[in-house]
């Protein structure tokens, strides 16, 4: 039996429980991507009822249709182009009057409407009355209430939506806003013109309106559609546009966005009763507490507290899991495939490097589990209304401050989790300076490099290294604001939706949805990332050592077993068997050095030594912080074996470094550019799926190795004038 | 007449102009903040800035510059109940 296919688009406010609705439709049926082009996330999801097999579409959460913002132009072009076959509008109805602006808009659109009443409960409470059936007769739209979070009225709604879409109705062109005679006037004449034209694409009066209202997208495609038609159309709108504000002095988008609000006013006055006194205002209460002059501060530091403790401390158990998990892989490959490069491979290659992004599965769910109940309780406004002031310094939005602060622990989740900052220029200026705040793998360098040459106040130096960051990233904020991301900074109109209690199954779908994206798409890059830098380090494998090492091994193992079997003190023999494996220790790191040395990644080391000279740091250094590029925390242990050491031993490689040439001032020098270089493979990965950009990715590779380079630089050569 | 960045906390205005251009202007007047509505001025960011707003019903924030573009009259203490409920 063929099904009949459906597209239902599902529009409305942000926080008007869209997602909620939406969640209920499709269940765990959807699917998270990106629109075409953009990060803005697109949720669709199918389902099949009756005979019908349904695509619901949840459009970005807009208060209006004006194509300010990329997810205003998203949700209109959808309509406009896609034409889904309904458009379920959902209302607040306890927001009702701000909520019909945007609903006044896709009633101007060509499409068949359903409206979705919800959190009628929640209008209920506050004492307003809703009159469904004269809303629907006034704007011939059909009604439907529904409360989301307790899954009433989703049922109907789909039943009315298939209704609506099998309706041989066409959508009402009456009923929709009357505009003040001068207006409408001007809205006829350009209807006309546009009329004569045969290769009209869409609804004349909606054209019309959008000419009016000076809407460039509208305007360049009118412009492209009808090539030199165009401009006796162009020229009318803007003879249109000037007798209006000559008549009344105010921009006609202006004019014609009071007049809907003058229709809306009508609208509510009609349908909306209010009785009785106002209610106790829940939210506003919570409100008096959290954003409180003096408690909302410390309230805040300490939610931030807790979402770092739960995903450090409590993350870090099944952390351990997983990494025992892997240690028994490893195992597993060892014993069963055959010594030889493909185990080399696996082993060292594959799951070292997986393993070791893998790790971070537990911290990432925990933190976006953390994030979504920010979210879906409304916390996040307020954090961003108490952050504001401090970054709007740096030029940035107060939502800007949670990603920035994740980047502590980690960039990874830090860079996705800007997808809460809908202004497109705010969140690349945040995802460009997050990897300056610096994250918990890059303190192990710090803890061996200060620990080394600042052993009295290495604390100091630590902090003072994290703070250079945070001065980095007000700097880069400052200019980057100010030069390449200048301009249309978004206004600070952000709503303070009601608390609301978060449901568990949209928490869980929040958190999964981060999860898979951070699986898949890290899994793959980290999986080809970990083969190449296994191939770089451990080709070309016919290394012509200096001398036989083996036979050395072997000679050095002998002469001492000979030793060992001569001697008859007990104490004398353990003393030579320590000594043996001494010895032959020295000569496999010898081995390990040369064949460091010798394969690609020591070559590229000593090859672009010359570059690190300036700043201090030597081949070895440089061997090891491109090695860093994997994930920074590889930085130590390639030390370890570069500087001659056992890995385990960090009191031997703090002898070691001391012992190499290295100097205060080259660590101080070497630390600075392990805080600002280029971040961590799977940091830049993060970043071009976030930013869809290679453009911005290498820019943000380029800009931070640079940054690094010039600021240890200036550090290094400066203490060196000083000394 | 007075700019909506001077209506103290706890006081409400009636919008008589928004100011200011292009994106920012409309938007604010697509939140409903728009000429003759009551604005209920709930309160100030610890920092002073931004402020939080109550208009047709519902909670708004925004920046103090932004405040300073909109022009109000008719400052009343206290809350009125078109503000309260939209």
């Amino acid at each position: 039996m063929d099904r009949k296919k459906l597209t239902i688009a599902l529009a409305g406010n942000p926080n008007a429980g869209k997602t909620t609705i939406f969640n209920h439709l499709t269940g765990t049926r959807q699917k998270v991507g990106n629109w075409s082009g953009v990060t803005v996330e697109k949720k669709t999801g199918r389902i099949t009822k009756d005979n019908y097999d349904i695509n619901v579409v949840d459009l970005p959460g807009t208060y209006s249709l004006t194509p300010f913002s990329i997810e205003e132009i998203i949700a209109r072009n959808f309509i406009i182009d896609e034409s889904p076959d309904v458009v379920i509008n959902i209302i607040d109805a306890s927001n009702l009057e701000r909520s019909l602006y945007l609903a006044t808009q896709v009633r101007e659109l060509d499409c068949k409407v359903l409206f979705a009443l919800n959190m009628a409960d929640l209008a209920g409470a506050k004492g307003i009355k809703i009159d469904a059936a004269k809303l629907s007769e006034l704007l011939r739209v059909d009604v439907v209430f529904t409360v989301g979070n307790k899954n009433e009225g989703v049922d109907t709604l789909v039943d009315r939506a298939i209704r609506l879409a099998e309706s041989e109705e066409i959508p009402q062109s009456e009923r929709r806003v009357r505009y003040s005679r001068d207006i409408e006037e001007a809205i006829a004449e350009l209807k006309e013109m546009l009329e004569a034209q045969p290769k009209l694409f869409y609804n004349s009066r909606w054209l019309a309106i959008k000419l009016l209202e000076n809407d460039q997208i509208v305007r360049d495609r009118i412009k492209k559609t009808f090539g030199t038609a165009a401009e006796p159309i162009l020229d009318k709108n803007a003879e249109c546009r000037a007798r209006l504000m000559d008549i009344f002095d105010e921009d006609p988008e202006i004019l014609m966005t009071d007049e809907r609000y003058g229709f809306i006013a009508g609208l509510i006055k009609e349908v909306v009763s209010v009785s009785g006194i106002n209610r106790v205002d829940v939210s506003r209460n919570i409100d008096l507490i959290l954003t409180d002059k003096y408690l909302g501060f410390p309230i805040f530091v300490f939610f931030i507290w807790l979402m770092f403790q739960l995903t450090f401390t409590l993350g870090a158990y099944p952390m351990g899991w997983i990494e025992e998990g892997f240690a028994l892989l490893t195992m597993a490959t060892e014993a069963v495939l055959p010594a030889g490069l493909f185990q080399d491979m696996l082993v060292n290659g594959v799951l070292a490097g997986v393993g070791s992004v893998a790790v971070f599965l537990p911290n990432i769910l925990i933190l976006f589990f953390c994030i979504a109940l920010f979210e879906d309780t409304g916390y996040m406004a307020r954090a961003a209304f108490l952050m504001d002031r401090i970054m709007h310094l740096i030029g940035l939005h107060g939502k800007s401050f949670i990603p920035m602060l994740m980047g502590f622990g980690c960039s990874v989740p830090a860079v996705m989790a800007t997808r809460t900052i809908e202004n497109t220029k705010d969140r690349l200026l945040t995802i460009l300076i997050t990897p300056f705040m610096s994250c918990s793998a890059r303190l192990p360098v710090y803890i061996v490099l200060a620990g080394t040459f600042f052993p009295k106040n290495a604390g100091s130096v630590i902090f003072l290294v994290y703070l250079l960051g945070i001065v980095m990233a007000i700097l880069t904020g400052r200019l980057f604001r100010s030069t390449l991301l200048r301009g249309a900074d978004a206004p600070f109109v952000m709503e303070l939706p009601p608390y609301r209690v978060p449901m568990a199954k949209s928490l869980i779908i929040h958190m999964w949805d981060r999860a898979k994206i951070f699986l898949k798409k890290m899994g793959g890059v980290i999986f080809v990332g970990s083969i190449i830098v296994w191939a770089l380090s451990s080709f070309p494998q016919n290394v012509s050592f200096s001398k036989d090492y083996a036979a050395e091994i072997a000679a050095k193992e002998l002469s001492y077993d000979k030793k060992i079997s001569q001697s008859t003190d007990a104490t004398v023999r353990e003393r030579l068997q320590a000594q043996k494996s001494e010895a032959v220790a020295a000569l496999q790191i010898e081995k390990e050095q040369e064949r460091g040395r010798h394969v690609f990644m020591g070559r590229i080391g000593t090859f672009i030594a010359p570059v690190f000279e300036p700043i201090g740091i030597d081949w070895r250094g440089s061997v090891a912080l491109l090695t860093g590029f994997v994930a920074k925390e590889i930085v130590v242990s390639s030390m370890g074996v570069l500087y001659a050491v056992d890995e385990k031993g960090t009191n031997e490689l703090k002898k070691a470094l001391r012992s190499s040439g290295m100097t205060a001032l080259s660590a101080l020098s070497m630390m600075v550019f392990v805080l600002l270089y280029v971040p961590c493979v799977a940091t830049v990965a993060t970043i071009m799926r976030e930013t869809k950009s290679g453009r911005w990715t290498l820019f943000n590779v380029a800009y931070s190795t640079l940054l690094a380079w010039c600021v240890a630089f200036i550090i290094y050569q400066g203490g060196m004038l000083i000394s | 007449m007075t700019h909506l960045s001077e209506v103290k906390e706890g006081q409400s205005a009636t919008v008589v102009r928004v100011g200011g251009q292009g994106a920012f202007r409309r938007r604010i007047l697509e939140m409903g903040i728009i000429k003759g509505a009551r604005i209920y001025v709930e309160k100030y960011a610890p920092l002073k800035d931004p402020l939080e707003l109550m208009v047709k019903g519902y909670h708004v924030s925004l920046r103090v510059e932004e405040a300073a573009l909109i022009t109000v009259e008719n400052v009343t203490n206290g809350m009125d109940s078109t503000t309260a409920n939209g």
